[in-house]
C-alpha cells in the first residue's frame, strides 16, 4: 500500500503542475488578449483571402477562402517533401553504396559529397542555388531549348504539357495491372513453396504495366497530346514562355537544396546499415551456392534495411520540417503562404501559428507512422 | 487624550490627500510611460532597412523619418531623443512584436487601413508620410505606363503588405494574369529582381525610390508614374493605452505644427519670447500642455529641439539623400500639400 502511494504520488504532482503550467499560459494568453481587444475564433478562415499565390496544385485566386489559401500551402509543402524525399532516397543509395566501392575513386568523391554537402548550412545552400544558380540561367529570349521543347530560364522550367482525353481509363488501367502482378505474385509464391516451381514474376509484371495501359490507347479511347512552350513577348527586353508546364524556380531550386543536403544523411544510413551485416551472412549465403545478385537480394539487403529505416525515417522527418525555409525564396509553402501572408492579412496569430503547428506535426507522425509500420514488416519475425 | 485625536486626524488628513494626489497622478500617468521611465529608452520597432525612413548605417546609428518619430517620443517622454532601443522588424513579424509587448511603438512604413486599426489589437495614431503603391520596370523594357503589361507578367513584392492585396485588385480589376513572387525580406526582393526574375517589381513608391538606390546600376530602372493605391504610413501602438497613444500622436503632430509655425531645432529657444501665442504654447512658454499627458511643460520644445520639426526631419532623410526630392502630398497644407494636424492648444 504504502509502496503504491510512493509511486503514484509523485507522478500525480507532476500531472498537476504540467496542468498548472498549461493553464496559466493560456489563461496568461486570453487576459493579455482582453486587454487588446483582440478575440479568438477560427471564423477568419471562411472569409476571402484576397490575395493570390504564385503556385498552386488546385484552382485558387484571390476570391477563395482562408481554408483554401491553407490547402495550397500543404499541398505545396507536401509537394516539396515528396519529391525531396524520392530524390534524397535515389541519391543516397547510390551514394551511400558508392562509398562502400572497392574503387578509390568512387568511395573518395562519395566521402567529398558528404563531407561538403552535409557541413554547409541548408539555408545558406537554398540561397547559393536559388540566387547563385539563377543569376546564372539565362533569360526567357536566350535560352537554348532542350530538345526543342523545353527550357530553362531564370523565369523557370518550362516544358511540354500532356494533354490527356479519357486520362481516368488510363488511371484504372494502371490499377488493374497493379492489382494483377500482386495476385501474381502470390500465386508464384505459393507455387514455389508447394511445387518449388519459379515463374518469371518480374518480365510478367513489366509485362502486363506496358501492355495494359497501351491497349487502353489503341481500343480504350486514350489519348495524348504534348503543349509544347512558346515563346511571347511582354516588352522590348522581356519575354515568358506561354502554354506548357513552367516550374518555377523557386521549386527546383528549394527540392534540390533539400534533397542534396538530405541525400548526404541518408547515404551515411545506408553505409552504416550495409556495414553492420557481418562478413559471415555474406559468405554463408556465397557457400549455399547464391549469385552475388541473390545474396544482395535475399540476404544483404533485407538485413541491412532493419538499421537503415529508423534513422532514415527521422531524414525525411527533417526534409520536411527544413522545407519550410521555402519562406526565403518566395517558394508558396505552407509558411509563406498560411503562417505568412494569411497571418499577415488576418492578425490572428495564435489561431494561425496553432493550425500550422499541428499541421506540421500531423504529417511528421504520419511519416513516422507509416516509417513505423514498414519498419515492423520487414523486422525479424520471431517464431 | 484630545492632543492625540487631533494629531491623528491630522494624520489622517494627510495621508488621505496624499492618497488623493497619488492616484490622481497615476491616472494621468499611462502604464507604458510608466514602464518606458523606469526602463529608461523608448522600445521602438523599425524596418530591416530601408532608406529614408528606418535605416541603420555602419555603426548601428539609426535614421529615418519613421526612426525620428520614436526620437521624438524618447525626447519629449525621458528628455533624451538618443534613449531609443530600435528592433528591426520584417513585415510578417512587426504586428506580433507590438501587440505582445516586445516594443512600444511601431514606426515601420506601416499602411493605416481599417481591418488592422480595428481587428488585431492596434491602433494608428496617425500619418507621417502619404504613399501610394507604384511599380519599377526596367528602363530598357520600353515601359513607360502600366497600360503596357501584358498576360504573363513576373511581380517581385513583399510578402504580409497590402502591396500583396493591391497587386492582386490591380491586375484583376484590368484582367491582367499575372505572376506574384513574394519574399519574406526586402532584400531578397531586390536582389531577386535585380536578377531578371520578375519584369516588375510593386511595393509603396518610397520604398521603390529607396530600394532603388540599393540595386547594382540604379539608372537602369525607371519608377512608372502610375499611383494604384493610398497608403497613409504612420506609427502604431498597442490599443489599450490610450494615454499612450496620445503621446505618440501629438509627438508626431508637434513636429508638423513646429514647421507650420517656422519652428526648427535652432530658433525653438529664441520663439519663446514670441508674440504669437500659438508658438509659444508650442515651445511651453505658455500654457499646460503636457500636463494632460503627465508630462512637463518642455516636452514639445524637446522634441523641436533634438529632433527638429517634420520638414528638418524629411530633408535630412529624405530629400538630401536623393531619394524623393519632391514633397508631393507630404507638404503643410498651407503650401499645397495634405499635411494638417489638429492645432496643439
Amino acid at each position: 500500500m504504502n509502496f503504491k502511494v510512493k509511486k503514484i504520488v509523485p507522478q500525480l504532482i507532476t500531472l498537476a503542475l504540467v496542468f498548472l503550467i498549461f493553464g496559466f499560459f493560456t489563461f496568461n494568453a486570453q487576459v493579455n488578449m482582453d486587454n487588446r481587444g483582440i478575440e479568438f475564433g477560427y471564423g477568419f478562415l471562411t472569409q476571402e483571402s484576397s490575395f493570390d499565390v504564385q503556385f498552386s496544385l488546385i484552382e485558387y485566386d484571390g476570391s477563395h477562402s482562408y481554408a483554401r489559401a491553407y490547402l495550397v500551402g500543404l499541398l505545396n509543402t507536401l509537394l516539396v517533401a515528396f519529391i525531396g524525399i524520392i530524390i534524397s532516397t535515389i541519391i543516397g543509395v547510390i551514394i551511400g553504396i558508392a562509398r562502400l566501392s572497392p574503387n578509390y575513386l568512387i568511395e573518395r568523391s562519395a566521402a567529398f559529397y558528404v563531407e561538403f554537402f552535409r557541413n554547409i548550412p541548408l539555408l545558406l545552400q537554398i540561397f547559393f542555388w536559388y540566387f547563385a544558380a539563377l543569376r546564372a540561367l539565362p533569360l526567357p529570349q536566350d535560352a537554348d531549348s532542350i530538345f526543342g521543347v523545353s527550357y530553362l530560364t531564370i523565369k523557370g522550367f518550362f516544358v511540354p504539357r500532356f494533354v490527356w482525353e479519357n486520362l481516368d481509363i488510363f488511371f484504372y488501367s494502371i490499377i488493374a495491372a497493379i492489382i494483377s502482378i500482386v495476385v501474381i505474385k502470390n500465386y508464384a509464391r505459393k507455387l514455389q513453396e508447394n511445387k518449388g516451381k519459379q515463374l518469371p514474376v518480374f518480365s510478367i509484371s513489366a509485362g502486363l504495366l506496358i501492355i495494359l495501359p497501351l491497349l487502353t490507347f489503341l481500343i480504350g479511347g486514350v489519348s495524348l497530346d504534348f503543349e509544347v512552350p512558346v515563346i511571347k513577348q511582354l516588352s522590348t527586353t522581356s519575354f515568358i514562355y506561354e502554354g506548357g508546364l513552367g516550374i518555377p524556380p523557386e521549386l527546383i531550386a528549394l527540392t534540390l537544396a533539400l534533397a542534396l543536403y538530405t541525400a548526404t544523411f541518408i547515404a551515411e544510413c545506408v553505409r552504416a546499415g550495409i556495414q553492420g551485416i557481418s562478413k559471415g551472412q555474406k559468405e554463408a549465403a556465397a557457400s549455399i551456392g547464391l549469385t552475388p545478385n541473390q545474396v544482395l537480394k535475399l540476404v544483404i539487403m533485407p538485413q541491412a534495411l532493419r538499421i537503415i529505416i529508423p534513422p532514415t525515417t527521422n531524414q525525411y522527418l527533417n526534409l520536411t520540417k527544413n522545407s519550410s525555409l521555402a519562406a526565403a525564396i518566395a517558394y508558396p509553402d505552407l509558411v509563406l503562404v498560411f503562417a505568412g501572408t494569411a497571418l499577415m492579412q488576418t492578425g490572428r496569430a495564435i489561431e494561425i501559428v496553432s493550425i500550422t503547428m499541428f499541421t506540421y506535426l500531423s504529417i511528421s507522425l504520419s511519416i513516422s507512422l507509416l516509417m513505423n509500420w514498414y519498419n515492423k514488416k520487414i523486422a525479424i519475425k520471431e517464431k | 487624550m484630545f492632543k492625540y485625536i487631533k494629531q491623528l486626524t491630522s494624520f489622517v488628513a494627510m495621508v488621505a490627500v496624499l492618497f488623493a494626489f497619488s492616484t490622481e497622478a497615476m491616472a494621468k500617468k499611462s502604464k507604458t510611460l510608466k514602464n518606458t521611465q523606469k526602463k529608461g529608452f523608448v522600445r521602438c520597432g523599425v524596418s530591416q532597412g530601408l532608406p529614408g525612413f528606418s535605416n541603420a548605417d555602419a555603426s548601428g546609428n539609426w535614421t529615418g523619418v519613421d526612426v525620428d518619430v520614436c526620437r521624438a517620443v524618447a525626447a519629449a517622454t525621458l528628455g533624451d531623443a538618443n534613449k531609443v532601443k530600435f528592433t528591426p522588424l520584417s513585415a510578417k513579424e512587426r504586428f506580433t512584436a507590438l501587440t505582445s509587448g516586445e516594443i512600444d511603438i511601431l514606426s515601420r512604413n506601416t499602411t493605416w487601413t481599417l481591418s488592422r486599426d480595428a481587428d488585431i489589437g492596434l491602433t494608428f495614431v496617425g500619418v507621417n508620410f502619404y504613399d501610394g503603391q507604384g511599380f519599377m520596370v526596367r528602363k530598357d523594357s520600353g515601359i513607360t505606363s502600366t497600360s503596357q503589361f501584358k498576360d504573363g507578367i513576373s511581380a517581385c513584392t513583399n510578402i504580409g503588405t497590402t502591396t500583396e492585396l493591391n497587386m492582386r485588385d490591380f491586375f484583376t480589376s484590368r484582367g491582367i494574369s499575372y505572376e506574384p513572387v513574394a519574399f519574406e525580406k526586402a532584400d531578397e526582393v531586390v536582389a531577386a529582381y535585380d536578377a531578371g526574375r520578375c519584369d516588375t517589381y510593386t511595393t509603396d513608391k518610397s520604398g521603390l525610390a529607396a530600394q532603388r538606390t540599393k540595386m547594382s546600376n540604379p539608372d537602369d530602372h525607371i519608377v512608372l508614374p502610375e499611383t494604384i493605391s493610398k497608403e497613409p504610413l504612420g506609427p502604431v501602438v498597442r490599443q489599450g493605452d490610450a494615454v499612450w497613444e496620445d503621446i505618440v500622436r501629438w509627438s508626431l503632430n508637434v513636429m508638423i505644427e513646429a514647421e507650420e509655425y517656422g519652428i526648427t531645432s535652432s530658433n525653438a529657444d529664441s520663439m519663446k519670447t514670441s508674440d504669437n501665442p500659438a508658438i509659444k504654447r508650442l515651445v511651453g512658454a505658455e500654457g499646460e500642455l503636457g500636463a494632460a499627458f503627465g508630462l512637463d511643460n518642455e516636452w514639445s520644445l524637446r522634441i523641436i529641439k533634438q529632433v527638429g520639426n517634420y520638414g528638418e526631419s524629411y530633408k535630412r532623410n529624405i530629400a538630401d539623400t536623393g531619394i524623393l526630392p519632391d514633397r508631393g502630398p507630404n507638404q503643410l497644407w498651407t503650401k499645397g500639400g495634405i499635411l494638417y494636424v489638429p492645432p496643439a492648444r
